[in-house]
């Protein structure tokens, strides 16, 4: 069964799964796909399969026959991926999926680059809207607004050339000399390592302005000239 | 012909989408050019409704994806607008029932025969309103000036700007000009500032809305209605024209007009 098994790739997808097919008969690849399936029932039940045949040419009858023996056995077939047009319209004909959704790389970024040192950032050339989130081992620099319901976590400081709206956490790994800079900082949270900033009193400015830990309390003060925290 | 294909889409529930979506079909369809709506809210359907087509229903989207009947069959004409046509929702399904590519394909099979199909896409950012933008060429995001309402519109235009649609333009629904001005809604401006996608249309607060969403008959077809005129207005910018945008002032009631007359504001 190890050889037959070696065949096919399976791996999580925001929709489903993606089995990824080598190049060895169609025959067998179904066999391997088949036997993986009957060997952990509990896993593929009511899964969601996507087929990547890479530059295979199906049949019809070969699509509706796996779709046919996956469903018999509560799997659903909702995409198929290949490189040959004719297999790509053989799919589309039986109603099928042929690109599945690329993951979103705006929706969160998680980066996590080895060997970073003091100098590195990230810069971010756009806005965050409500529900993205950049997660970074680093400093942050976005040019463009942070809007309420989008989060920034920085292991460094965070800088916005902009209006900051959202939550933001600077010094996420405990580094009290992180800052957090705004043109118009009104975050509906804002956290620096471990303090978290008191903003029931926080009014518009409209001054560029910046936020440090001093005492243990988060102290924002308007940005001037000369000032280096 | 090779039609635009439009979805109208919110994030947050109750905001008009499915009155907009009405009432621009109705208004570009008086205009002559041929429109097909069709609902993406499978399972809780309403277009059908507020258009007033509900008991001429024989069969729907998922009857035509699923191949018991043919395109054709499934498109429902207005009982006035010649042009207009409806594609209703399914009732009894749910939003499983139609994957992005149906959407696609369904579109495709309109586009050489039509100048404009209208997606209503249902509330909240899952499967039915990844149904509802796969097709579109173009998404107009109906926000009302609630600050809820415009958090939800931020994560639908950050979701499409991920999926590299074309920018969204924007409809502020229900703009009470009135509260406005005593600062208790957030203004048109306000809006538009923290969205920051262009705007396509503002829509005032009016009571008449309901009533005729209630009956049947979209407010477009009423030629003193303000928001009717908005909505007209809106259809006119799909299609290319320039239209200045609606002055909220003539809404204020005659107080203010007193106001203005002698010279108090």
């Amino acid at each position: 069964m190890n050889d037959l098994t070696s065949l096919i790739h399976i791996k999580g997808l925001r929709d489903g799964l993606l089995v990824s097919l080598s190049d060895a008969p169609w025959e067998e690849q179904c066999a391997a796909l088949l036997a993986q399936i009957d060997g952990q029932q509990a896993f593929f039940q009511g899964a969601r399969l996507a087929l990547d045949i890479g530059s295979q040419v199906l049949k019809v009858n070969e699509m509706v026959e796996l779709r046919d023996v996956l469903s018999e056995r509560n799997v659903s077939l909702w995409a198929v991926v290949s490189e040959s047009p004719v297999t790509e319209k053989t799919a589309q004909l039986l109603g099928l999926a042929t690109r599945i959704s690329k993951p979103r790389p705006e929706e969160i970024h998680n980066f996590d680059i080895r060997n970073l040192n003091d100098e590195t950032a990230l810069f971010v050339n756009k806005t965050l809207r409500s529900g993205s989130r950049v997660e970074f081992s680093g400093h942050v620099v976005v040019l463009g607004d942070i809007n309420p319901g989008a989060e920034i976590v920085a292991d460094g400081s965070v800088i916005v050339w902009g209006r900051l709206r959202g939550a933001v956490h600077a010094g996420a790994k405990g580094d009290q000399s992180a800052v957090v800079c705004a043109l118009d900082l009104l975050p509906i949270r804002l956290q620096v390592a471990d303090e978290v900033m008191n903003n029931s009193t926080r009014r518009e400015t409209g001054k560029p302005e910046m936020a440090f830990v001093s005492d243990q309390k988060v102290i924002i003060e308007a940005w001037q000239p000369g000032n280096t925290g | 012909m090779t039609a635009q294909v439009i979805t109208v889409s919110s994030g947050k529930g109750g905001v008009g989408k499915t009155t907009t979506v009405a009432n621009i079909a109705v208004a570009l369809a008086a205009n002559g050019v041929k429109v097909v709506c069709l609902d993406g809210d499978i399972g809780l359907r309403n277009l059908d409704v507020v258009m007033g087509l509900e008991n001429r229903i024989v069969y729907d989207i998922v009857d035509v994806i699923e191949g018991r009947c043919k395109l054709r069959q499934a498109m429902i004409r207005d009982k006035h607008l010649p042009e207009l046509y409806l594609i209703p929702a399914a009732q009894t399904r749910d939003k499983n029932a139609v994957s992005p590519s149906d959407m696609v394909r369904i579109c495709n099979e309109l586009r050489p025969d039509v100048d404009y199909v209208l997606i209503d896409s249902p509330a909240g950012i899952e499967r039915g309103f990844r149904n509802a933008i796969a097709p579109a060429d173009r998404v107009l995001v109906v926000t009302n000036p609630e600050v809820s309402a415009v958090r939800d519109a931020d994560r639908v235009i950050g979701i499409l700007e991920a999926e590299e649609k074309r920018s969204p333009a924007l409809i502020i629904n229900r703009l009470n000009h009135a509260l406005v001005k005593q600062h208790d809604m957030l203004s048109a401006e306000d809006v538009i500032d923290l969205l920051g996608i262009p705007l396509i249309g503002i829509v005032p607060e009016d009571e008449t809305v309901i009533v005729s969403s209630n009956r049947g008959t979209p407010v477009a077809q009423d030629p003193k209605s303000r928001a009717g005129q908005a909505f007209r207005n809106i259809a006119k910018r799909i299609k290319g024209e320039v239209v200045p945008f609606l002055d909220m002032e003539k809404q204020t009631g005659l107080w203010d007009r007193l106001q203005k007359m002698t010279g108090r504001r």
